[in-house]
C-alpha cells in the first residue's frame, strides 16, 4: 500500500467495507442468487474447522467450489430440505474491517461476524473470524475466497440452514 | 413418592411386547438417569478409534454415557481410559481435546498422574502422613477392551469380554467395515459434531432407519450424479434388509453389492469417481490397486449399529453422547486410508462434507426431524410411538430375524436390549 495516499487507504477501507455489508445484506434476505452473482468461479467458500491452512487436506464444515456452491443453494431454494423449509431467519453484523493486503486488483480483508438465528422461537448466537479475497473489476469487486472460522469450529455446534 | 427404580417396574408398558414405545421414554428425567446407571455404566462403550491415538502420549477426551473421560495411550502402548477427575478435589485434569503429552497434572494443587492414570506426585505431601497410599489415589481407571481398531470402555468390571459383546455378526460386519481402507488401515481424518434438542435413543433409532431416506435426504438425492442417485434408490430396489445381530445390536444393508468390497471389482465405476480413477492411475497406482481404492473410496453399503453408542455407517463412525433427556450430542467422524493416496482421501472428505455435519447436505435435515419428534411428544402423552413396521415379513437371520430394508427390525433390537438391560 506504499504508493497509495491516506486518502487513498480510507477510501478503499469504505469500498470494502460497503462491499462486504451488501454481501451480508444478500444473506440475511437471502438473495441467494444475488450473492452467487458475487464469485469468481473458480474461488472457494470454506469453513474450516480448527486452525488448519490446507482446506482441500483437512476435514471441513463445508469447502464448496463453484458447483457445490450452486447445489448448496439450490438445495435452500427448491423447498425439499425440511431444515430450509422455512430456514432459520438470521440478522448479521460484519465489522472490525482490517484490510490485510493489496496485490494489484486483489484485496485481502479480516473482519468480524456476529449472526443471531432465530427459529422455533429460540435464538442462537455465532460468532466467527472471516477472511475475504476480493478482485477488483470494471463493476466492482468479485469474491475469490471466502474463509468463515467459527469460534469453536472444532467444538460442539448446531446444524445450519442458512450461510455465514 | 415412588423410587426411581420401582417408577419403571413396568418395563412392558414402556416398550410394548407389540413394539410400541410409551411417551415418557423420550421426556421423562427420572428414566433418563436409571437409563446412566443401568446401560450406561454398565455396558460397553465405544470412546475411541485406535488411529486417534497414534503415538505413546497421544490422547483424546471422550465420554463413557455423562462421565467425562480421557482416552490415552502409555508408554507401553497400552490405551487407559481415566475418568477426567483429579482424586483431590475433582477438578477436571485435561481440558485439552486431543493432542500429546507426558503426564497430566492437575490445575488446582499440582497433583501429577503418568498416562496410565497412577498418581505420581504432588506437593508437600508429609502433611496427609507417612501411611499415605500413592498406590490409592490413581485416576479413576475403566476396563477398556479394542475391536479391529475400535476402543470400548466400561465402567462394569463384570461384564462380558467385549468381542462376546460384540458377537461373531457384529465382528464380521465390523471386519467388512474396515476394508474401505482399500488395503490400507482405516484412518479418523476429522469429525463433525453438533447438539441436537433430542432423547439418545431418538439418535439410536435413526442410524437404523432406511424408511427415511428418501423423504428426509430428497435434497441430498437430487444434488448426485444419476449413478449415485441409483445406489441411494436402495427402497425402491428392496435388495437389502435389516438384521438383528444380537444383544441391542443390528446391521443394515441399503447397497448390498457393497457389502463386500473385494467383490464387484470390475463393476463400471461411477461417474463422480472417473477424476479420481484418472488422479491414481497419473500418480502411477497399479490398475488392481486403482479399482481397489476407488471402491474402497465409495464406502461400505450398510450400517452397523452398536447398542449404545456407536453406528458404523457407510463411510463414517456415528457416535451419540447422551447430555440430559433432552439433549444428545452427535459426533460425525470422517474416515480415510492411513498411507493411501492424498488424492482419495481429500474425495473422502468432500463426500463427508456433502452430506454430513453441521453445513452437510443431509445432516441439518436429520436434526431437523429429530428435534421435530421431540417437540411433537410434547403432544398426545398416551399416543405410543411404533416401531413395528415389517413384523409382518421378518424371517429369522443368523442371530435373530431379519426384516425388509425398510422394516424397524434394528430399532426392536435396540429396544430388546434395553429392556434387558434395564431390568437387571
Amino acid at each position: 500500500m506504499n504508493m497509495m495516499t491516506r486518502i487513498d487507504d480510507l477510501a478503499l477501507l469504505q469500498k470494502v467495507s460497503a462491499f462486504l455489508w451488501a454481501e451480508a445484506d444478500l444473506l440475511d434476505a437471502k438473495d441467494y442468487d444475488g450473492w452467487l452473482a458475487l464469485w469468481l468461479a473458480e474461488g472457494f467458500y470454506t469453513l474450516p474447522i480448527g486452525e488448519g491452512e490446507d482446506f482441500d487436506n483437512q476435514l471441513n464444515l463445508c469447502h464448496d467450489n463453484d458447483r457445490m456452491r450452486r447445489d448448496r443453494i439450490q438445495r435452500f431454494q427448491q423447498g425439499f430440505s425440511i431444515s430450509s423449509a422455512p430456514p432459520a431467519q438470521t440478522v448479521r453484523t460484519v465489522s472490525r474491517f482490517v484490510i490485510d493486503s493489496v496485490e494489484g486488483d486483489t484485496v485481502t480483508v479480516s473482519s468480524a461476524e456476529h449472526v443471531v438465528e432465530d427459529k422455533f422461537g429460540r435464538q442462537r448466537v455465532w460468532a466467527a473470524n472471516m477472511k475475504h479475497t476480493l478482485v477488483a473489476s470494471a463493476d466492482g469487486f468479485r469474491i475469490r475466497t471466502k474463509v468463515v472460522r467459527l469460534l469453536n469450529s472444532d467444538g460442539m455446534l448446531n446444524s445450519f440452514s442458512y450461510l455465514f | 413418592m415412588l423410587q426411581a427404580h420401582e417408577k419403571f417396574n413396568d418395563l412392558d408398558a414402556l416398550y410394548t411386547p407389540d413394539a410400541r414405545v410409551a411417551t415418557s421414554m423420550y421426556e421423562d428425567a427420572d428414566l433418563f438417569n436409571e437409563e446412566m446407571e443401568r446401560i450406561f455404566k454398565r455396558t460397553w462403550v465405544w470412546v475411541a478409534h485406535d488411529s486417534e491415538l497414534a503415538d505413546k502420549g497421544s490422547f483424546k477426551l471422550s465420554n463413557v454415557g455423562l462421565e467425562p473421560v480421557i482416552v490415552v495411550r502409555d508408554r507401553k502402548g497400552e490405551v487407559n481410559v481415566l475418568v477426567n477427575r483429579c482424586r483431590h478435589r475433582a477438578a477436571t485434569v485435561c481440558e485439552v481435546k486431543k493432542g500429546k503429552t507426558s503426564s497430566f497434572q492437575c490445575p488446582y494443587h499440582g497433583w501429577g498422574y503418568g498416562l496410565d492414570g497412577s498418581l505420581r506426585g504432588l506437593p508437600y505431601p508429609e502433611q496427609y502422613g507417612e501411611d499415605f497410599d500413592k498406590g490409592a489415589h490413581g485416576l479413576k481407571k475403566l476396563r477398556t477392551e479394542t475391536y479391529n481398531g475400535m476402543i470400548f470402555a466400561t465402567f462394569n468390571d463384570d461384564v462380558e469380554p467385549l468381542v462376546d459383546f460384540l458377537g461373531p455378526e457384529v465382528r464380521r460386519y465390523i471386519d467388512l467395515f474396515m476394508k474401505q481402507g482399500g488395503g490400507f488401515p482405516v484412518k479418523v481424518l476429522g469429525e463433525h459434531q453438533f447438539t441436537v434438542p433430542m432423547n439418545w435413543k431418538v439418535q439410536l433409532e435413526n442410524t437404523t432407519d432406511a424408511y427415511h431416506f428418501p423423504v428426509v435426504h430428497k435434497s441430498f438425492m437430487q444434488s448426485l450424479d444419476g449413478d449415485a442417485e441409483e445406489a441411494f434408490k436402495f427402497l425402491e430396489t428392496g435388495k437389502g434388509f435389516v438384521e438383528d445381530l444380537g444383544n441391542g445390536h443390528s446391521v443394515m444393508v441399503m447397497i448390498p453389492e457393497r457389502i463386500d468390497l473385494d467383490e464387484h471389482l470390475d463393476d463400471p465405476v461411477e461417474e463422480r469417481f472417473l477424476p479420481l480413477v484418472q488422479e491414481l492411475r497419473n500418480g502411477g497406482y497399479p490398475e488392481d490397486q486403482v479399482k481397489k481404492i476407488v471402491r474402497a473410496v465409495g464406502g461400505a453399503g450398510f450400517n452397523l449399529n452398536l447398542f449404545p453408542n456407536v453406528s458404523f455407517s457407510l463411510a463414517f463412525f456415528r457416535v451419540l453422547t447422551p447430555v440430559n433427556v433432552e439433549r444428545t450430542d452427535i459426533r460425525h467422524i470422517a474416515l480415510g486410508m492411513d498411507g493411501g493416496p492424498a488424492a482419495a482421501n481429500r474425495m473422502r472428505m468432500r463426500l463427508h462434507e456433502h452430506f454430513q455435519g453441521p453445513m452437510g447436505f443431509g445432516s441439518p435435515d436429520d436434526a431437523e426431524v429429530w428435534e421435530r419428534v421431540q417437540r411433537g411428544t410434547k403432544g398426545g402423552e398416551d399416543l405410543p410411538i411404533l416401531v413395528n413396521r415389517g413384523l409382518i415379513d421378518e424371517q429369522p437371520g443368523a442371530l435373530g430375524p431379519r426384516g425388509h430394508i425398510s422394516a424397524e427390525t434394528g430399532m426392536r433390537a435396540a429396544y430388546k436390549m434395553w429392556k434387558r438391560m434395564m431390568s437387571l
